[in-house]
């Protein structure tokens, strides 16, 4: 068990605690909550870790940063993000999709605006946002989040 | 009607999940020596995963019960400059749902009266840097790319706030 795992489980079971003297029903409601979106995110989660092995058993590291790695340049980095600008996936389970890309060889670049476009842009909620906000305000937002995305993820591919 | 969606959603998943599970076995039954690398990497990750998930939606359902919804638009409605960019910001970052979540209340604020630039800053906060999601970036990608990642966006969020609201002035001028 890494750190960060400690520390997140160390949070998790004081604030329990902390919740449980305070109001134990309120808490019960909090863990149904907290069993029923760990229920509804499983499958998801069993198509992520099949999709990475998958992906790291089978596509060769030379092939994956062909595509997606420091060669491929701003090409690259367009792809990834239009692709998590469309992809519908929990932000939660895009890291350790992200981290096995970057194991097998993608830019930090193109990972970067894979989980950028992929939280900040939703292709398929826009309909709601447009409902919500107006067709301005919301193709505003997507258009601008992504090119701010491709900046983000090229500045952060000189830094690191 | 909202469990509906998400009857349909598990529904969806499952059926993606079936199509992986057969992809992978087919895959795997012409290339076997293959077997091991599969499932030795998808273990490893799984490991990983779920050594925090949970804990991760723990403190998710503990704040979707303890902190009200209204408290973003009652705080946010009327807040301005720097202390409304900072609101936004933490406001956004409190761990509570996905972002259709969150424009019903982006909405309500704008029907409030509250800044364009906030409920921009607002709502990339919401997607882009929660807690728990931090967490999770921090287990995977390592510290440095969390805390460069989360700075450079927090710049990018604020000036494409102010950017947008400059833009909806002069449309609607």
């Amino acid at each position: 068990m890494n750190f960060t795992a400690i520390i997140i489980n160390g949070i998790a079971i004081i604030s329990l605690l902390i919740a449980f003297v305070k109001d134990k029903r309120k808490t019960i409601k909090s863990l149904k909550i907290a069993g029923k979106s760990f229920i509804r995110i499983l499958p998801m989660i069993f198509i992520i870790i099949i999709i990475i092995g998958l992906l790291l058993g089978f596509l060769p590291p030379y092939q994956i940063s062909r595509f997606v790695g420091e060669q491929s340049g701003i090409l690259g980095i367009l792809l990834v993000g239009a692709i998590g600008a469309l992809m519908h996936i929990p932000a939660l389970l895009s890291f350790p999709l992200a981290a096995s890309l970057l194991e097998e060889g993608a830019s930090v670049s193109v990972v970067a605006a894979f989980i950028i476009t992929l939280t900040m842009i939703g292709t398929i909620t826009l309909p709601i946002e447009i409902k919500e906000l107006g067709r301005e305000l919301a193709l505003l937002r997507n258009g601008i989040s992504f090119v701010i995305a491709i900046f983000i993820a090229l500045v952060m591919g000189v830094i690191l | 009607m909202k469990g509906v969606k998400q009857k349909q959603e598990m529904t969806r998943d499952l059926i993606i999940l079936g199509i992986i599970l057969i992809i992978m076995l087919a895959l795997l039954s012409v290339f076997p020596d293959k077997k091991e690398i599969v499932f030795s990497t998808s273990w490893d990750f799984f490991i990983e995963m779920i050594l925090i998930l949970p804990a991760v939606m723990v403190i998710l359902g503990l704040f979707a019960v303890w902190v009200p919804k209204d408290i973003v638009v009652k705080h946010l409605g009327k807040a301005s400059g720097i202390k409304g960019i900072f609101l936004a910001i933490i406001l956004g970052a409190l761990p509570t749902g996905p972002l259709y979540v969150a424009f019903p209340m982006a909405a309500a604020l704008l029907e409030k009266g509250a800044k364009i630039s906030n409920i921009i800053i607002f709502l990339s906060a919401w997607a882009c840097i929660k807690i728990p999601q931090e967490m999770v970036e921090l287990q995977f990608l390592g510290v440095k790319f969390m805390f460069l990642r989360l700075i450079l966006t927090i710049i990018f969020v604020i000036i494409m706030g102010l950017f947008i609201e400059k833009v909806m002035k002069v449309r609607n001028a």
